[in-house]
């Protein structure tokens, strides 16, 4: 560990000059643009696959606890589909398997699919997060509801979700810095976000440890900000009286 | 487009597909027995109330729980030969990172345990003279691996799904068998595809089994 080599991401990523002030510019590109647009990449998948599985698990996690058999079936058979399934063999089914059997999607860059592979996958786990969060309430609260004449949806959104999504706060904010991190698998398709920048700058500049250890570091700051965030949020809408709630 | 998976025989199954089946489970065998193991320790450290205990313990877990496993296999993959001095294959580099990353999330999970079993039981241990080693090892530490067993195992399927990342280093896992079958063949598209149900019955059955066991253990307790 002796001899560091931090100017490795001053270095132009065509030539291997250093550039002088680190940022390229008029079309030279250093190891730190390409970083910072990697980072950018991997945002940009993590917080829109992030949207679909809010969407799609909060959906999910509501049906299985209607009472309707065929939507509780519908949710549950959902969740141990997306559940079951390792995430890269995910990420193989959109980008290899599903273009091919349906023609529609074949227009469609990688990243879109990626962003839609991670949704799924991560709406599994937001479902269990949300049904345990309805199921958490008093049934009372669900009969008090209907009996003051609200029609079913009605109840879920004025009296259930209202409370059911203040106590699952906690578990979606690891669920929202698990997929930070899942978003690596982006690589295994091209993506050219973190992961796959690390591996490729590693083999062009054999700078490895240095550029591996900014990359853990970036995950690591993208994953405590979403923390910090959803910290704020869950102070945001306490519930006063309740525990966890302001005093 | 026409599915055909008529190439799909015995043949290809144990030529291709066995080898990385064989390797997968071996992976999650090994990381499973060696990450609760260090995992158990790593608790054990972090709840010992020492800070020189505490300190490293929680540094250890905190970090590889900050990073991307994928990431963390690219580190291993690159410090190993650099602190050995020599190559090391695919394979075991892929064994040893999964125990000491898994170690990191069974501790997680031997902790929760460990509190679980109530004050009590410690007292009650020292009370009739075991030393401390001896309340862990013939007191404690079994009520927390029974309260914990179906969340270990659990954590144990995610680890098993969880092996088809050593896609990043090429090491020869269940997925890569496939993906090498779909090549040959040139038919990607139905080897994904099963892949796709063989990891979900493998999965699904497991976590199944888990659920019943849960219930049992349940209605003891």
């Amino acid at each position: 560990m002796a001899n560091w080599d931090w100017q490795v991401f001053c270095k132009n990523t065509i030539d291997g000059e250093v550039i002088p002030r680190c940022l390229g510019s008029g079309g030279d590109i250093s190891y730190l643009d390409w970083m910072l647009s990697a980072w950018g990449w991997t945002l940009s998948v993590a917080l829109l696959a992030l949207v679909v599985a809010l969407l799609l698990g909060s959906l999910m996690g509501i049906l299985r606890t209607v009472p309707h058999k065929g939507l509780v079936l519908l949710g549950n058979a959902w969740t141990e589909l997306f559940r079951n399934i390792p995430l890269l063999v995910q990420v193989f089914l959109w980008y290899h398997v599903l273009p091919a059997l349906v023609p529609v999607l074949k227009g469609l860059p990688s990243f879109v699919l990626v962003v839609f592979a991670l949704g799924f996958f991560t709406s599994a786990r937001i479902a269990e997060q949300v049904k345990a969060g309805i199921q958490s309430l008093p049934k009372g609260q669900r009969y008090a509801g209907l009996a003051m004449g609200f029609t079913l949806p009605q109840t879920y959104r004025y009296v259930l979700l209202p409370m059911a999504f203040r106590i699952v706060i906690p578990p979606l904010t690891s669920e929202s810095m698990n997929i930070i991190k899942n978003s690596a698998v982006a690589f295994a398709v091209s993506i050219a976000e973190l992961t796959m920048f690390a591996m490729q700058a590693q083999e062009e500049t054999s700078r490895g440890i240095e550029i591996y250890l900014a990359v853990s570091g970036l995950y690591f700051i993208s994953a405590f900000t979403i923390n910090r965030i959803a910290l704020a949020i869950e102070h945001r809408v306490q519930v006063p009286g309740m525990i966890g709630g302001s005093k | 487009m026409n599915l055909d998976f008529s190439f799909f025989s015995w043949a290809v199954a144990s030529s291709f597909i066995a080898k990385g089946l064989i390797f997968s489970i071996q992976l999650t065998l090994i990381a499973m027995l060696g990450g609760i193991a260090l995992g158990t320790l790593l608790a054990l450290m972090r709840l010992s109330g020492k800070r020189w205990l505490v300190m490293p313990a929680a540094f250890y877990v905190n970090t590889l729980r900050s990073i991307p496993l994928v990431m963390v296999i690219l580190w291993f993959f690159l410090l190993i030969p650099l602190l050995i001095g020599r190559p090391m294959g695919a394979e075991l580099s892929a064994i040893i990172t999964f125990t000491v990353f898994e170690a990191a999330y069974y501790s997680e999970i031997m902790r929760a345990g460990i509190q679980s079993v109530p004050k009590g039981q410690v007292y009650a241990g020292y009370a009739v003279g075991m030393s401390y080693g001896q309340t862990m090892q013939l007191v404690v530490l079994p009520q927390a691996f029974r309260n914990m067993l179906p969340v270990l195992l659990t954590q144990t399927i995610i680890l098993f799904q969880d092996t088809s990342l050593v896609y990043a280093i090429g090491a020869y896992d269940l997925l890569k068998g496939f993906e090498v079958a779909g090549k040959n063949f040139n038919r990607p598209v139905e080897t994904y595809l099963v892949a796709t149900v063989v990891y979900f019955v493998i999965c699904f059955s497991l976590s199944m089994t888990v659920r019943k066991l849960q219930n049992k253990i349940a209605i003891i307790r």
